[in-house]
């Protein structure tokens, strides 16, 4: 068990695209994520990359799998311990 | 089901249960209208449930992470809230309503974010849904990097840092000089705010709101903080370049073009009331606003309308609309009559800048005939320009078919080829097979529902 330290508590762990990261605690999957660098959060029905447009839950274009629930707005769900998530730089299957 | 509803199904998570509420009165969402309604529903003594798709209440102004970040007035507003008996769902996204008949129950069937449904039966129903941006579509609107002007601010809020990210601001309004100043102050390197009301049409604005103190000192101070950052009015931007995401923005005004290399365009072309809910229950609605009387009431008995969806209007309009509607729902036999004065010289100052910040005619030929309308179903302007009207661009060519069901290119469509928005349907967003089939058993389906009013 590694030592805990003041700003690992206000962190968690997800699973981001199969990678193991802590991010600060409190913030949104849409976030988390860009803060990582993923620019293709979804892949349109013609193949184009996209990311989030309104950060409000109106466009849907932060779509993401999350714990295995494909469709969830990245923008709307706060980051939790042990969160489990996909995108389409990972190569998640295109999202209609 | 119908065509629409059918494609906004998505698939089927894991399935829990729905969750029971009975309450006097119902709010969605808790903006600040949302919010100053449930407030004085509840300090009327009524039970009241509010519903809101974020994981926090404040909706898009008065969004926080940590209350320690609020302003005055918000941090005033949600402490009041959680000191009454208002129980507060967040992280739900309500996919149908059904008003009953005379004394019957309203009906809100609700889905949470990673699971579970919640239904709430009450007397009367507040709709505080607030408004949207409205986007204009031009060429590389669709890339990663491309946001708008409050989807930065909420994703600023949300966790991102714009630190050292090269971001042009282009759009309309007094909103976009608070969203500069909060990027600056993230250390953002906002390089050109683009206004694209010309010059005369920002001064007269300016001048007019002499009356307003505060609003126009608020103005100045904002305009102080990113006061190095060049704000350029009757200028705006006609499109968006790079591979996988964007890499630069055309800038043009009224005699010339140019480049502009950056990691973020942000555009703000004013708002747009989310009416669809009020719409979809039967609510009369006029030029995309929701018809209201002295009581904040609808043209639907029981069912209020407060905040931006009844004409965009700012906050401090939207907080004394909602105390109206939340005193209204409890059924308060007279309203304030400070809140009715307060709430007509709002209106008023609404109206005055909507006029100045109208959006030029330039704006509404950026797109190309390959140019994306539809994000959701990439439906490209040639593929409906010779249509009749948006049902047709419904039918034909899937626009506004997908996951927004048409939030994002409806208003598109009405700003390129006058089309008005299309007809409402169950459910009010995608939503799991699971849901559909709770909401179908709590009477969410029936056939006689008066909410067939509304196609």
């Amino acid at each position: 068990m590694p030592p805990r330290t003041s700003s690992s508590a206000a962190a968690v762990t997800i699973s981001a695209d199969g990678r193991s990261v802590r991010v600060p605690a409190g913030v949104t999957v849409a976030a988390a994520l860009l803060e990582l660098g993923v620019s293709a959060f979804r892949r349109s029905v013609s193949g184009e990359p996209r990311a989030p447009l309104c950060g409000m839950g109106t466009c849907y274009e932060c779509r993401v799998t999350i714990d295995g629930v494909a469709h969830r707005r990245a923008c709307l769900v706060t980051v939790a311990e042990g969160m489990y998530v996909t995108t389409a730089t990972g190569g998640e299957e295109r999202q209609p | 089901m119908s065509a629409v509803a059918g494609s906004a199904a998505l698939r089927d998570g894991p399935a829990t249960g729905a969750h029971e509420t009975r309450a006097d009165i119902v709010v969605v969402g808790a903006g600040p209208a949302g919010i100053a309604a449930a407030v004085r529903g509840a300090e009327a003594r009524r039970r009241v449930v509010v519903l809101d798709e974020a994981p926090n209440v404040g909706g898009q102004i008065w969004r926080h992470r940590s209350p320690g970040t609020l302003g005055t007035d918000a941090r005033t507003w949600i402490d009041r809230l959680s000191r009454t008996t208002a129980d507060v769902r967040r992280g739900v996204a309500v996919v149908d309503v059904v008003v009953g008949s005379e004394t019957g129950d309203i009906t809100v069937v609700a889905e949470r974010h990673l699971g579970g449904v919640e239904v709430i039966r009450a007397s009367a129903l507040v709709i505080a849904t607030g408004a949207r941006e409205r986007f204009v579509p031009f060429p590389g609107w669709t890339l990663p990097g491309v946001t708008g002007i409050g989807g930065a601010q909420a994703l600023l809020k949300q966790g991102v840092t714009f630190r050292g990210k090269r971001v042009v601001i282009a759009g309309t309004g007094p909103l976009i000089l608070p969203v500069a100043a909060s990027l600056t102050d993230a250390g953002a390197r906002v390089i050109l705010v683009a206004e694209q009301a010309p010059f005369q049409a920002v001064r007269d604005f300016a001048i007019s709101l002499v009356a307003q103190p505060e609003t126009l000192l608020q103005a100045a101070m904002y305009r102080l903080a990113f006061l190095r950052t060049p704000y350029a009015m009757g200028t705006w931007v006609t499109a968006a370049s790079g591979t996988d995401r964007l890499a630069a923005v055309t800038v043009a005004d009224a005699r010339t073009t140019w480049s502009l290399p950056c990691d973020f365009l942000c555009t703000g072309y004013g708002l747009v009331p989310n009416v669809e809910m009020a719409r979809f229950v039967g609510c009369t609605t006029v030029e995309g606003a929701v018809v209201v009387d002295e009581r904040q009431g609808t043209s639907v008995p029981r069912v209020f309308a407060a905040g931006e969806i009844s004409g965009v209007g700012g906050l401090a309009l939207a907080v004394v609309e909602g105390e109206v509607a939340g005193a209204a729902a409890a059924g308060v036999a007279r309203i304030d009559p400070v809140l009715v004065r307060r709430r007509q010289a709002l209106r008023v100052v609404a109206r005055r800048m909507e006029r100045a910040f109208a959006l030029r005619q330039e704006l509404r030929s950026l797109a190309r005939d390959d140019t994306i309308i539809c994000r959701c179903e990439d439906v490209r302007r040639a593929a409906i320009a010779s249509l009749a009207d948006s049902r047709q661009a419904t039918l034909y060519a899937r626009a506004g078919m997908g996951a927004c069901q048409g939030r994002v290119c409806g208003p598109a469509l009405e700003l390129l080829f006058g089309w008005q928005p299309g007809t409402v349907r169950s459910p009010l967003e995608p939503a799991r097979l699971s849901t559909l089939s709770t909401a179908a058993l709590a009477g969410a389906a029936s056939s006689d529902a008066v909410h067939s009013a509304g196609s």
